[in-house]
């Protein structure tokens, strides 16, 4: 059935199975890079977007629930030429390895520090307790997600 | 260093895999693989177009470690260019030479010595000072290169000029001279990833984003139990699925192809296969008694003669350690796309090796290898042999059905279930000491299972895809007793580094390993063998310091010679303000939550990074719960390439370390593997509470380049294991160290 998404500001009606998770309309109808299949169980965060401000993990949610909201990826936050400030941030502290997680630690980080700017270095670490980076690039990730807090709090 | 060894790793292309000294190793003996181009010929490694544009050619790929960035600053400074000069093109069958497997923290080893990749951009820069003399009249030593520019000031000439986009036709000179690393501005410094900008915006492209005109989407359907072959497929269970395109059975192999992801879950989920359950299992419960009683290849990696009788009679001290079956557990479930027309296949893969990917491809397709492409796409960090090899045998053979290019990504389970474990272990240690408290004799005894391994050139059946196809894994040869040992060589960190064979005092000792079939597939995980035996090495040395009331970085520094080990080790012991005493802490209580500190050492693979760390926790004595606090990592792997680079590997190595250490357990009950997903298989996650971590890095500038991938994270169990019995007098000798088991440690403490 068609099925109308709005993904970073741009609206697109596609044939769907309304069941279809949105991680598979997002990457393989519209070609995004941005959300990735981690697990498809919503326990690792590879999937995550941005859903009316809230963090999802878009291998557990229908298309047909997504309809009508506008959804946010990775690539609706910046470009590598004019990247989000949470974006520079992740450069600034150079934190990757391979990279396949940043989509969930950076769309789960400004989803939670948009609304909660002032957090604390505990209220960050519990929402980011469902977020696995396997290369363990921890220490520089939450560096990163700190930067981007101060600039938030501003 | 073991000059041999080294010498031979760098002359030599392939590598043989097998068993070896109770654990899987890969040692090279043989040449690139027919078609690769040629491993001496400048013209394989290095391109200079008209417009002095530089190419560089690679075998060795990025996996995520940064080892791309540091190859283009080695060829940009051995050029005289600017870092962005340099395009680095690695691992793609049809363009670049066969450097065997990205892996074992080789490829600084292989590349950036004297030989292949910085002998090649030693050679061009000699070359092309030599052409320049020739062009301007001016003797080469009068010379200087800056940003592709060749002058003696007043006259000048740019490497375009000189090379016109031809051919070098010129071998790689063994004599020409790499800059020295005290000279470097490019090389050993931290520039940043250039990935690192399309990475954080999504515009990067992963194995998992490989887009082809028709591509269509497959999907395997594995069996649910260890060991199960097929009895049925009834077809019609799926009959007049929307988009399903084909349904795919070739011996145990069964797939699915559909037009789209959704449809081919849907179908793959659908379709009614019988399976014939596989033996059962042993009990996980008793799996490290079971190892001990199995058929065994044994192999004596050292044995002094006289250990039987130094240990007879004398005060004895005895430990066996247990390390659990761990997974490479990739962030994303492993990808690849296959396009197999006719008789012609392109695949994209993101595997560990194009150039063994396409030999085996070609096994499992039937076709000549000469007609497949490997091109290398990034996939989720590996840290081994995950899942890529298989799933991209599993592309090829469904693209093959269809006559179509098709992506598959296995699920979470099939990833988890099938991949090739870290093996399991258990390690006997046993050691006596002499009235002034040295160690006089070491005996040590270990068992580990092996099934499989990377597929390498010619064993397809290494891994659960070509298994099911009907490809045999590598023989397993039981082999007792073991022949007398041969060359030393303590690739496996089997040999405690206080033996004298490698880089310690103690002429008495033996190592023998058992290496016992497993019943799950098995390969190399990040530190193979070399972090369990690590693990069980530093925490034995703990045991036997705290025996004599002595210090335990001075007793471990009192039994190495070698002056690198004992500099990386008092370097950690200093930033960390190490205090000097021996453990247990005098007056730590035996209720509520208590500090301590441990520390651990080790030379990798016998050759291959110094590092020593020192770990500080806290345990709560009554949760069993530890915090670990700080870790100081310090590393000496020669000249550093980029210290950022080395940093972000020896930050993410004690990390994954630790998560290897409290939680990560291949778990099973008596016909399947139980650890499928993340609930199930424990990894830290971003939001625990992440010990701050010091790397010191140690930059010598006049020696080789040595692997920096897999340090930190062989020490960790070790000093985090001997923190918690300076904090607490309780010893624990079996990861995961979960709250159960260190408070079963502080129960049965003295």
């Amino acid at each position: 059935m068609a099925i109308t998404l709005k993904v970073n500001g741009r609206t697109h009606t596609l044939d769907l199975d309304p069941a279809t998770p949105l991680l598979y309309a997002l990457s393989d109808d519209l070609q995004l890079n941005g959300p990735k299949f981690g697990c498809g169980l919503g326990q690792c965060g590879a999937c995550t977007v941005i859903v009316k401000g809230q963090a999802v993990r878009s291998c557990v949610t229908t298309v047909k629930s997504a309809e009508g909201s506008d959804i946010t990826t990775l690539e609706g936050l910046g470009t590598p030429e004019k990247p989000h400030p949470i974006q520079q941030a992740f450069v600034d502290e150079r934190a990757a390895q391979c990279g396949f997680c940043l989509n969930g630690v950076i769309m789960t980080a400004k989803a939670f520090l948009d609304k909660n700017p002032k957090a604390t270095e505990a209220e960050i670490q519990q929402a980011m307790s469902g977020v696995l980076c396997r290369c363990f690039t921890h220490v520089r990730m939450l560096r990163a997600i700190q930067m981007y807090g101060k600039a938030v709090a501003r | 260093m073991n000059p041999s060894r080294r010498s031979f790793l760098k002359t030599s292309g392939a590598l043989i895999v097998g068993f070896s000294a109770g654990s899987l190793t890969v040692a090279r003996a043989q040449g690139p693989l027919q078609g690769s181009p040629a491993m001496n010929q400048l013209d394989s490694w290095i391109a200079i177009a008209a417009d002095g544009s530089i190419t560089a050619y690679s075998g060795k790929e990025e996996l995520g470690q940064g080892i791309s960035t540091a190859q283009a600053q080695l060829v940009a400074e051995e050029l005289s260019v600017p870092f962005n000069r340099v395009k680095l093109i690695y691992c793609d069958t049809a363009l670049t030479p066969d450097q065997a497997h990205t892996s074992g923290s080789q490829s600084h080893p292989t590349n950036f010595n004297s030989g292949n990749l910085a002998q090649a951009g030693a050679t061009a820069r000699e070359l092309l000072f030599r052409m320049a003399s020739e062009r301007l009249g001016v003797p080469a030593d009068r010379l200087t290169a800056s940003d592709g520019v060749i002058t003696n000031g007043s006259k000048s000439v740019t490497y375009g000029q000189l090379v016109q986009g031809k051919k070098f036709n010129l071998a790689l000179d063994p004599q020409a001279k790499r800059k020295p690393a005290s000279t470097w501005t490019v090389l050993g410094k931290p520039i940043a990833r250039p990935d690192l900008p399309d990475l954080v915006t999504g515009k990067f492209e992963f194995v998992h984003n490989v887009r082809l005109p028709g591509m269509l989407h497959g999907r395997v359907v594995r069996p649910p139990l260890v060991g199960a072959t097929v009895g049925s497929v009834d077809e019609s269970s799926v009959a007049g699925m929307p988009d399903l395109q084909k349904v795919v059975v070739k011996k145990n192999f069964v797939g699915v192809v559909a037009e789209k992801p959704w449809q081919a879950i849907q179908a793959a989920g659908k379709l009614k296969v019988t399976w014939n359950p596989g033996p059962p299992l042993p009990d996980q419960a008793t799996i490290h008694d079971t190892l001990r009683k199995q058929p065994a290849r044994d192999t004596l990696m050292v044995d002094s003669g006289d250990v039987d009788s130094k240990l007879s009679g004398a005060a004895v001290v005895k430990a066996t350690y247990l390390h659990p079956y761990q997974m490479h557990g990739s962030m994303g479930s492993s990808c690849a796309v296959a396009d197999v027309q006719g008789e012609k296949a392109t695949i994209y893969s993101a595997t560990q090796a194009v150039w063994y990917q396409k030999n085996t491809s070609a096994m499992i397709l039937g076709l000549k290898p000469e007609n497949i492409r490997v091109i290398f796409r990034r996939g989720s960090g590996c840290y081994g042999v995950n899942g890529a090899d298989t799933v991209t045998y599993d592309a090829a053979i469904l693209s093959q059905a269809v006559g179509k290019p098709v992506r598959v990504q296995l699920t979470r389970k099939d990833e988890m279930a099938f991949e090739n474990y870290g093996p399991a272990y258990a390690i006997d240690q046993r050691a006596s000491l002499d009235p002034s408290g040295n160690i006089t004799t070491w005996d040590h005894e270990s068992w580990s299972p092996g099934l499989g391994n990377r597929p390498g050139t010619n064993r397809p059946g290494n891994i659960i895809t070509g298994s099911l196809l009907g490809f045999p894994p590598a023989d397993f040869a039981p082999r007792s007793p073991a022949p007398p040992p041969g060359a030393f060589n303590n690739n496996s960190n089997a040999v405690p580094s206080y033996f004298a064979a490698g880089t310690g005092t103690v002429r008495s000792g033996r190592v023998l390993t058992h290496a016992v079939e497993s019943r799950f597939w098995t390969g190399p995980l990040r530190s193979p063998a070399r972090l369990q035996n690590t693990f069980a090495h530093e925490s034995f040395m703990d045991e036997l310091a705290a025996r004599v009331k002595a210090d335990p970085v001075e007793f471990r520094l009192r039994h190495i010679r070698d002056t690198r080990l004992k500099e990386v080790l008092q370097a950690a012991a200093k930033t960390a303000n190490w205090e000097t005493r021996p453990s247990p802490k005098a007056g730590n209580r035996k209720t509520g939550t208590m500090s301590g500190r441990g520390a651990a050492c080790v030379l990798y693979e016998g050759d291959n990074g110094y590092t020593a760390l020192v770990a500080e926790i806290e345990v709560n004595q009554d949760t069993g719960k530890i915090v670990v606090k700080r870790m100081v990592a310090s590393s000496d792997v020669g000249p550093i390439s980029n210290p950022d680079g080395l940093r972000n590997q020896v930050e993410g190595g004690a990390l994954q370390g630790l998560s290897r250490c409290l939680g990560e357990e291949v778990t099973w009950d008596n016909e399947k593997i139980t650890s499928v997903d993340w609930r199930t298989y424990h990894s830290l996650p971003l939001g625990f509470e992440v010990p701050k971590i010091e790397a010191v890095l140690i930059n010598r500038t006049e020696g080789e380049a040595m692997g920096a991938g897999e340090t930190s994270i062989t020490l960790v169990a070790a000093a985090i294991g001997n923190a918690i019995f300076d904090a607490t007098g309780a010893r624990i000798r079996q990861v995961p160290f979960t709250a159960e088991r260190i408070k079963a440690a502080l129960a049965a403490r003295a």
